[in-house]
């Protein structure tokens, strides 16, 4: 029990609160044209969070503090690398596209940075309270992101939406946790693992079963999923691109935290609930990826089936010997996906300048007029799909190690319903290929090349990077997988 | 030459990768330029190849040479390690060797939408992964390169290809993954029960330990694997289309490379590694490479387009080099490389010859071809040159790839069904036949007779200068193989005794 603060270890919490404030204030005193700074102030705030995030990483060892509520350990800093380098992409995302649409640039930001401060969190909770606080964190700012293009029904529709499903999720899962604090008495994660493992009641499978599918909403996994593809079409590209990646991912560290620090011992209660959820992401969101036309509505259910090969992980880690796999897979698949996702979106963001379209087809003749674009959009769909060299590969790889290390029938049945469905998975992506270069360039749509502005090509560009590099040399995600899982 | 021996086989895989880059940077107006660094680079890489030639040690062609070997992933034990033995070193030098006259060839021959600096790098990353698939000596390497084939191969044939190319394009690339996945699967399981994805590790262990369903299973997702790459019967479907589709150089490079990914993956992977399981195995595989024989042979039989024709040749060709594998026999495993050889120089030249027939009259269509010996003799001749050699004609190439392989069915691998092999041998036999059958056909409704009166008073090119430059290498070595077929034997018998003694040991 220490009762005590360290400063240290909270150090990126206070930046990112402290750039909170700045910005708010700071967006009073700019002038109307000078309300970019705003992002750069934010941008700054998220770089200089990382720094104690490295000087902690040097440091190593863990840091409990409330009771063992709050963490700071390779888990959780690892996790929060990956949240700071999500929310600095997506604001290079944001930056033109919310500049050029007159979108109220330094609230924005702020909304951003407070999902942000969630997710830091987050990484760090071991306590039902604080998960869920920080969960709610994340979220509340994106209901209002979601929606940030008020003019548009489209984009109230995806904000409407998203706040019922994301409302009613948190109280499904507030009732499944005050569940589990009845039956144990704690809602400390470590607490909760020592207890529950003694218990056999069916209540605690209630109460595993709703606190689960709480989360399952929120990552969006089949069949909780129905409002992501509305939501991601409506929403602002730069804020899909973030709801994607880094909210969806908050999401799946609060399952991985739960499922791992607390119902451990009782796999019985919540393993073949997340093999149902697994196999049905991945069947379901890879099938109806298929027969979609516009590319948000496909990266929507593709992220749905992504998020499928990450449950698989969940679904076997307390099989055999595949905890520690099972954490390592997540965490790789995690990273590799942020990178891949963020980078196709980034895409979609530069060409909607251009194409004003959001259809698969109006990417027919890119290779022809936007060579390095078309280039790195079929890497990014490639990479997706998991065809080596690039970084997807990977992911998939690790996901498999996990179903071996388990060598149950189980794990395995979810392994080839796995192997079909990245099979599958791989005819929606290659059709954005397919476009890309088969296809002549439509009538109708000016083929001079492209101008993007120098953000997006950040962006863009350090998303290839890692997709390359992570590709041919995965060591380096594949140690940070290993120090999270705790080797 | 210490330091070559520890970089060259890098070099070989990477020097096309650093001239891709070099390629993708230049202007796209500048052709030209991009020709010659992408020549430039296949030159240079065949000159390492040709360095490894003159290193290797021939004494112990059965030994891996050239070993590098450094940590590459750690967390699942995976190595950056390449090695070249007897049975990779003509393989790979088949690779550089091809690649550089697909490039000459495309010189002036770069089919629509053009794109000349898109499709040399495309050549380029091809030549990485498949020089990288012959050197690799860990799985998961061994797997990427496997995989990096597909992407160019898709766009080559998705861009360049015929009309049909979209569908081609997509049923290529989705039969491989489909069977690498399972592949895959297979190297997961390995590394799981073994603890090692290195191949002299795995091959050292054997599969005495496994469970025989399990080792089974593993062999059965490699088979898949390599199978639908090689492509053996029921699994060949996609090659016609793609083959048809593909442009020429697209079409040399996966009949003479891209299909020997797929037997060379039995030879070096497969068998090695699961002796046991390859020995339950080994029926089946010779029974689906006799029916691949023959229903390749009829399919010939059946087509009016002259690429289709060749196209189905090839699964009918690689049922005898499957054949030859599956005795498990040193005698057919060296008949089965020198028939991957062969196959390679020769199909890669009768699709060449397509190619320039398609060029030269705008049509493939046998129908509506003849008498091209009359118009373009030079190209009648090394057409009917290519077919005797296809056909396996003694004296060249094609006979020490075709002859041996039946031959070896006769006496398969201690233990395996002597009644079964010798019925395989009398079908395969039958199956020479029937390609001295199509071939001559084929050559008979293309080269004799008239020209048909459609192209009677066409000005026919012949043999171009560019052409002669691309093709004489190949019909050197197609006739140089055929009489001295000891250089490629002299190189593989170690390597392919020691597979045979491993299955060998297992067997009783």
């Amino acid at each position: 029990m220490n009762p005590g603060w360290d400063f240290h270890a909270i150090a990126p919490l206070i930046i990112i609160s402290a750039t909170i404030v700045a910005v708010l204030i700071a967006d009073f005193f700019f002038e109307y044209r000078g309300r970019f700074q705003t992002q750069q102030i934010a941008s700054l705030g998220v770089l200089a969070a990382s720094i104690p995030i490295i000087t902690l990483a040097v440091d190593g060892g863990t840091r409990r503090m409330f009771s063992g509520g709050f963490v700071v350990d390779p888990y959780s800093l690892v996790f929060q690398g990956f949240f700071l380098a999500a929310a600095y992409v997506s604001m290079l995302l944001s930056v033109d596209y919310i500049g050029d649409g007159d979108y109220y640039q330094g609230e924005y930001y702020v909304l951003l940075l407070t999902s942000l401060l969630g997710m830091l969190v987050m990484a760090s909770s071991r306590d039902l309270i604080t998960i869920f606080v920080a969960l709610e964190t994340i979220s509340i700012p994106t209901f209002v992101l979601a929606g940030w293009r008020k003019h548009d029904p489209k984009s109230n529709e995806a904000a409407i939406k998203y706040y019922l499903i994301g409302v009613m999720s948190s109280a499904v899962m507030l009732y499944g946790m005050s569940l589990v604090f009845g039956l144990t008495g704690s809602t400390l994660l470590s607490e909760i693992a020592k207890k529950v493992g003694h218990l056999d009641s069916s209540l605690l499978l209630v109460a595993g079963f709703l606190t689960i599918v709480g989360f399952a909403f929120k990552v969006s996994a089949v069949p909780f999923h129905f409002w992501a593809p509305d939501t991601y079409e409506g929403a602002p590209t730069p804020v899909t691109a973030f709801l994607s990646v880094a909210s969806k991912a908050g999401g799946f560290v609060a399952l991985l935290s739960v499922v791992i620090f607390g119902f451990f011992p009782n796999a019985d209660m919540w393993q073949p609930v997340l093999w149902g959820l697994a196999a049905a992401s991945m069947i379901l969101g890879n099938l109806v990826a298929l027969s979609q036309t516009n590319i948000v509505r496909m990266l929507a259910y593709s992220s749905v089936a992504q998020g499928g090969f990450i449950l698989v992980p969940f679904a076997v880690a307390a099989d055999g010997g595949a905890a520690r796999s099972s954490i390592e897979a997540v965490v790789v698949y995690i990273l590799i996906y942020g990178a891949m996702n963020l980078g196709a979106f980034a895409i979609v963001i530069a060409l909607a300048r251009r194409t004003r379209s959001a259809e698969i087809s109006s990417y027919a003749g890119l290779g022809q007029y936007a060579p390095v674009m078309a280039v790195l959009m079929s890497m990014f769909m490639f990479s997706l799909a998991g065809v080596p060299p690039f970084a997807g590969w990977f992911a998939k790889f690790t996901m498999f190690r996990a179903v071996f290390d388990a060598n149950t029938p189980a794990a395995t049945v979810l392994g080839v319903l796995a192997a079909v469905s990245s099979v599958i998975a791989f005819f929606y992506y290659a059709r954005v290929a397919r476009e890309i270069w088969f296809h002549p360039v439509a009538d109708g749509v000016d083929a001079a090349p492209i101008r993007t502005p120098v953000a997006l090509n950040a962006a863009v560009g350090l998303c290839a990077a890692v997709v390359v590099v992570i590709g041919v040399y995965p060591q380096l995600f594949a140690r940070l997988g290993e120090l999270a899982s705790g080797g | 030459m210490n330091w070559f021996d520890d970089w060259a086989l890098t070099l070989a895989i990477f020097l096309p990768a650093l001239g891709l880059g070099i390629v993708l940077m230049l202007p796209k107006a500048e052709e030209q330029l991009a020709k010659v660094v992408a020549l430039g680079t296949s030159l240079v890489t065949l000159a390492v190849g040709i360095g490894i030639l003159a290193e290797f040690d021939y004494g112990k062609a059965g030994r891996l040479q050239f070993n590098v070997d450094e940590p590459w992933i750690k967390v699942i034990n995976a190595h950056y390690h390449l090695g070249l033995d007897g049975i990779s070193l003509p393989m790979l030098i088949l690779s550089m060797f091809i690649t550089v006259l697909c490039i000459i060839y495309s010189w002036n021959h770069f089919p629509e939408p053009h794109n000349v600096k898109g499709f040399l790098a495309l050549i380029l990353l091809l030549e990485v992964g498949m020089n990288g698939t012959f050197l690799a000596e860990d799985l998961i390497l061994f797997f990427i390169f496997f995989e990096i084939v597909l992407l160019p191969m898709f766009f080559m044939i998705g861009v360049w290809g015929g009309p049909n190319r979209e569908y081609a394009s997509i049923k290529f690339f989705l039969f491989t993954l489909f069977g690498s996945a399972l592949m895959l699967l297979g190297f997961l399981a390995l590394f799981f029960l073994q603890g090692s994805f290195q191949i002299p590790t795995l091959a050292a262990l054997g599969d005495g330990n496994l469970a025989e369903t399990t080792r089974l299973l593993i062999f059965g997702g490699l088979f898949l694997g390599f199978a639908i790459k090689v492509p053996m019967f029921p699994f060949h479907t996609w090659l016609p289309d793609a083959h048809t589709e593909a442009p020429t150089v697209g079409s040399v490079l996966l009949a003479a490379i891209l299909l020997k990914l797929g037997t060379y993956g039995f030879i070096r992977i497969a068998i090695p590694i699961l002796p046991h399981a390859a020995r339950i195995w080994a029926p089946w595989i010779g029974l689906l490479a006799v029916i691949g024989i023959i229903y390749g042979a009829f399919c010939c039989l059946a087509q009016t387009d002259m690429k289709r024709l060749i196209a189905f040749s090839s699964v009918s060709h690689m049922g005898f080099v499957m054949l030859g594998i599956a005795t498990l026999t040193s005698f057919g495993i060296n008949a089965a490389i020198f028939g991957m050889v062969a196959h390679g120089l020769i199909t890669g030249m009768l699709f060449f010859i397509g190619g320039s027939v398609q060029h030269t009259f705008g049509t493939r269509e046998m129908g509506r071809l003849g008498g091209l010996l009359k118009q373009a003799p030079k190209m009648g001749w090394i057409l009917g040159f290519c077919a005797m050699a296809s056909l396996g004609l003694p004296g060249l190439a094609g006979f020490w790839g075709e002859f041996p392989a039946v031959l070896s069915a006769y006496q398969p691998s201690h233990g395996l069904s002597t009644d079964a092999f010798r019925t395989f041998m009398v079908i395969a036999a039958v199956g020479t036949v029937l390609a001295a059958g199509y071939l001559l056909w084929m050559y008979q409704r293309v080269a004799f007779g008239e020209p048909k009166p459609e192209f009677a008073n066409a000005h026919i090119h012949d043999v171009t200068t560019v052409e002669w430059i691309a093709w004489t290498p190949i019909l050197l070595m197609i006739v140089a193989l055929g009489v001295y077929p000891d250089i490629i034997f002299s190189l593989t018998n170690d390597g392919a005794t020691h597979i045979a003694n491993l299955v060998k040991a297992v067997g009783g």
